[in-house]
């Protein structure tokens, strides 16, 4: 197991190098630049900021300086477009929120997911079932753009319960609203998967002989179809818990949270070079970190499966 | 300008507003004031940047107004009014001016104002090394070698600015200037602190390490979410400032934005959702408003040598633009108060007189059997057109109607490109569109703001417009005791070249908090200082 972690960290590695390195070129690519603006700068000046923000040296040059400041120093560079601010102090701000609605997103969500998946699989065909699955596709054909602004009607300008956005250092009362848009349609998905696989499991043969044996129902379902039930939710989870935690620039816009994905979408547009570098490697990290956490617990799981 | 009586106003207004506040009543209109004197407003994203030399563009300069005093600034109709300085003296034929500096301005930190930390400030706004996105706005001034500084042929410390003492500046310029005290109240010439920037280095406007000398102070900053800024006690002219604490929130979607104003959340929302303008008006007539905005949206046509030839025809562009039925644009899409234009300077720029420009006065009707006429005067059938803008839904709606005005009237066929803005940017500065959308705002409150961008070397002569004759009435008109007569031949020019297809003035529309007063409705740029705000009881 150890000699397998240390072998998907070394491959990560040309794996991120090669992310850098495309999305470098793929920005380049994209037309306009930072500093292009309605009104166009005189040359002088578009030479000076090309020459502070080091775009006057050529790419490759560029590249190699980034990467080595990123590695040596982890500095991911100023942003070029907020003057005040380095991309370490963007993400140091944003990730942290992002983070903390996303984990609540993914508790809720899985917790959530699972019960009614588990519940309607157990239950197949009855009233329960059924409900389970309304819910679950009411859920998944809501998006969150149409989620965020009902619940700021009815939570914040109907009831008056809630604040209609922002965040505050993290007041459950600002994560309540950000956290049920975000996990919806991830729990929807976690339903209907947990229900299909834990009906596939109820029908094996093993569980038939555990019933038969008279095992009691509950038994059945929590020692014996349980964990096999999940072996394709948990690889959904893996994605999914990077997808949240690196932010939805839905949820961003509309509650004002100030979380990492406005600023991932918002650099892009204003083409934000040094910021869209950062976030685009955090994003890259964190998914390959995550995808080996799946593999892990795949592992300790399933124990048919050896690495 | 008067500006020793403005001063002995302001002064008697001081003592008078000392003992009103105390009392609970504002010192001029004797309006009971509330207990909680708070502001707070929407922002639709996060600013930039807070440092006065390195902002851009207007997102964050109001914040930068509360934050710092430049030498001079507006009062609610937007009048120029002593900030720092006292006054100013203009000699040697408006090329050189003295500001005379007040001797109780102070810092945050309790140091004085002085005359080198406007020196120090401008010089930043002119180094290379800082790089200042508008180092231009300091070579628009004509401060002497700023425009060598700025190209890196001289050293910052020769700029045309001298302290020559603490409460003494004095200011060269390259040509006589006589609107120069007015650039004084923009961020870029605002004073800058130098030991916490030398200290700080870039991370000087963060909340702990900032100074400023403006009537408010930074207390909170938080990216994207919020901002706080409070009242600077340390103000010159604190006593007469009221609101204690101003708040901006970022909240990007507009929608989201009004219905957090209707939950009471902000005082203050700009603009309304497209469109809604109307309906908020009726549902809320006090607070619901529609001001004049400097700025004029126009259609640009791409006469470039090697752009659509049929383009190059000043019929088929009259007869584009005739065509375009403005009423509509601005009655049944925006419906926020715009106005439909025939001609680019917007109608409310300070001392603009507005010019009679033929097809102004004609009924729609008579501009679309003209529009018919030009186009077969020149002969043209079958055009076909590649429209381009950035995105946008009220611009969407815009291309789209005026496609069919287009298509119904004239029988051009129109190909609809919308893009992201620095695509757009990028797209519309090569030239490759036949018309193209583009909107410009006033850098200053007078017509040639606008009227220049269609002289032949402006950056922003998206359309390659280049008459001798325009250039040399724009050129005139700088030296010009009447200026208007200039403006008025250069728009009716423009109304037979037709380089653009003009298509309606701004305007601002917002929702204000009914408790909220001292909102400047009449200056004409939209500037707005919360030491002027306060909040009456309800």
């Amino acid at each position: 197991m150890l000699s397998f972690i240390i072998r998907r960290l070394a491959v990560a590695i040309p794996t991120l190098l090669f992310l850098v390195v495309l999305s470098y070129l793929i920005m380049y690519a994209a037309p306009g630049g930072p500093f292009d603006m309605e009104r166009p700068l005189p040359p002088a000046i578009m030479a000076n900021l090309e020459a502070k923000y080091g775009l006057d040296k050529p790419l490759v040059v560029q590249m190699f300086n980034y990467v080595w400041n990123v590695v040596v120093h982890f500095d991911f560079g100023p942003s070029f477009i907020y003057k005040d601010q380095t991309v370490n102090d963007i993400i140091a701000q944003g990730f942290p929120v992002t983070l903390t609605y996303g984990f609540w997103s993914f508790v809720v969500a899985s917790v959530v997911g699972m019960s009614l998946g588990i519940l309607a699989a157990v239950y197949h065909n009855s009233w329960l079932d059924y409900l389970a699955v309304g819910i679950s596709v009411g859920a998944q054909v809501l998006p969150n753009f149409v989620m965020a602004p009902i619940l700021v009607l009815v939570f914040t300008l109907w009831l008056g319960w809630l604040p209609g956005g922002g965040w505050q250092g993290g007041q459950w009362q600002y994560i309540v609203m950000p956290v049920i848009a975000l996990s919806t349609s991830f729990m929807a998905s976690i339903a209907r998967l947990t229900r299909s696989s834990m009906l596939e499991v109820l029908n094996a043969n093993y569980i038939r002989t555990a019933r038969a044996k008279g095992l009691p129902m509950r038994r059945v379902i929590f020692r014996h179809a349980l964990k096999p039930a999940l072996l394709p939710v948990i690889s959904y989870l893996g994605p999914a818990f990077v997808g949240m935690i690196t932010g939805s620039v839905v949820i961003d816009m509309y509650f004002s949270t100030g979380g990492i994905g406005v600023f991932f979408v918002n650099s892009a547009l204003n083409r934000d070079y040094s910021v869209i570098m950062g976030i685009t490697i955090l994003t890259g990290a964190l998914t390959v970190l995550f995808n080996l956490v799946v593999d892990i617990l795949y592992a300790w799981i399933d124990p048919k499966i050896r690495y | 300008m008067n500006i020793k009586a403005t001063l002995k106003l302001s002064a008697a207004a001081l003592v008078f507003a000392t003992a009103a506040l105390a009392e609970g009543t504002h010192p001029v209109t004797g309006e009971a004031l509330a207990d909680n004197q708070t502001f707070s407003y929407r922002l639709l994203d996060q600013f930039p940047t807070l440092d006065p030399q390195l902002n851009e563009e207007t997102a964050g300069h109001h914040v930068i107004r509360d934050l710092f005093e430049g030498l001079m600034i507006q009062d609610a109709d937007g009048n120029l009014i002593p900030g720092v300085a006292t006054g100013f003296e203009a000699s040697n034929n408006n090329q050189t001016y003295t500001f005379t500096l007040r001797p109780e301005a102070k810092w945050s930190n309790g140091d004085p104002v002085v005359a080198e930390d406007f020196v120090y400030g401008w010089q930043r706004a002119v180094d290379p090394a800082n790089a200042s996105p508008y180092a231009w706005y300091m070579e628009l001034a004509s401060i002497v070698n700023a425009k060598e500084i700025v190209a890196g042929e001289m050293d910052p410390t020769e700029l045309g600015v001298k302290a020559i003492d603490d409460h003494t500046l004095e200011v060269q310029l390259t040509q006589p200037l006589p609107y120069f005290p007015a650039m004084t109240t923009y961020a870029t010439m605002m004073p800058a602190h130098r030991a916490t920037i030398e200290a700080h280095g870039a991370k000087w406007t963060d909340p702990e390490n900032i100074v400023s000398n403006g009537a408010y102070v930074l207390t909170e900053m938080v990216l994207n979410e919020y901002h706080t800024r409070e009242k600077n006690p340390m103000y010159w002219n604190a006593d007469s400032v009221i609101i204690e604490k101003t708040t901006g929130y970022v909240i990007n979607d507009v929608n989201q934005a009004l219905t957090r104003y209707k939950a009471g959340e902000i005082d203050h929302l700009e603009p309304l959702p497209d469109g809604q303008f109307p309906v908020l008006q009726e549902e809320r007539p006090d607070e619901a408003t529609s001001v004049p905005r400097l700025c004029s949206y126009y259609y640009a046509f791409n006469l470039r040598d090697g752009a659509k030839p049929e383009l190059q025809d000043p019929r088929v562009r009259q007869a584009l633009a005739y065509a375009i039925d403005r009423d509509v644009i601005v009655n049944q899409i925006l419906k926020g108060g715009q106005w439909p234009a025939y001609n680019f300077a917007h109608l409310k720029t300070a001392g603009f007189e507005m010019p009679e420009i033929e097809y102004a006065s004609m009924s729609q009707a008579d501009r679309d059997a003209k529009a018919k006429e030009l186009m077969e005067e020149a002969g043209v059938s079958d055009l076909q057109l590649k429209l381009i803008y950035n995105t946008s839904d009220s611009h969407k709606a815009i291309a789209t109607i005026v496609a069919a005005m287009w298509k119904q009237k004239l029988g051009v066929e129109t190909t609809l490109e919308n893009m992201e803005w620095k695509t757009y940017l990028d797209v519309r500065r090569d030239g490759q569109f036949d018309v193209a959308r583009g909107a410009w705002c006033a850098d200053y409150n007078e017509a040639s703001t606008f009227l220049d961008l269609l002289t032949t070397p402006h950056g922003s002569n998206d359309a390659k417009y280049s008459s001798a004759e325009y250039d040399e009435l724009l050129s005139t008109s700088k030296t010009s005791d009447n200026p208007n007569e200039m403006y008025t031949k250069a728009e009716k020019l423009l109304s037979v070249d037709m380089p653009i297809a003009p298509i309606y003035h701004y305007a601002n529309t917002f929702l204000l908090s009914s408790d909220v007063k001292g909102w400047p409705y009449n200056n004409a740029e939209n500037n707005w200082y919360s030491k002027d705000l306060y909040r009456i009881e309800k």
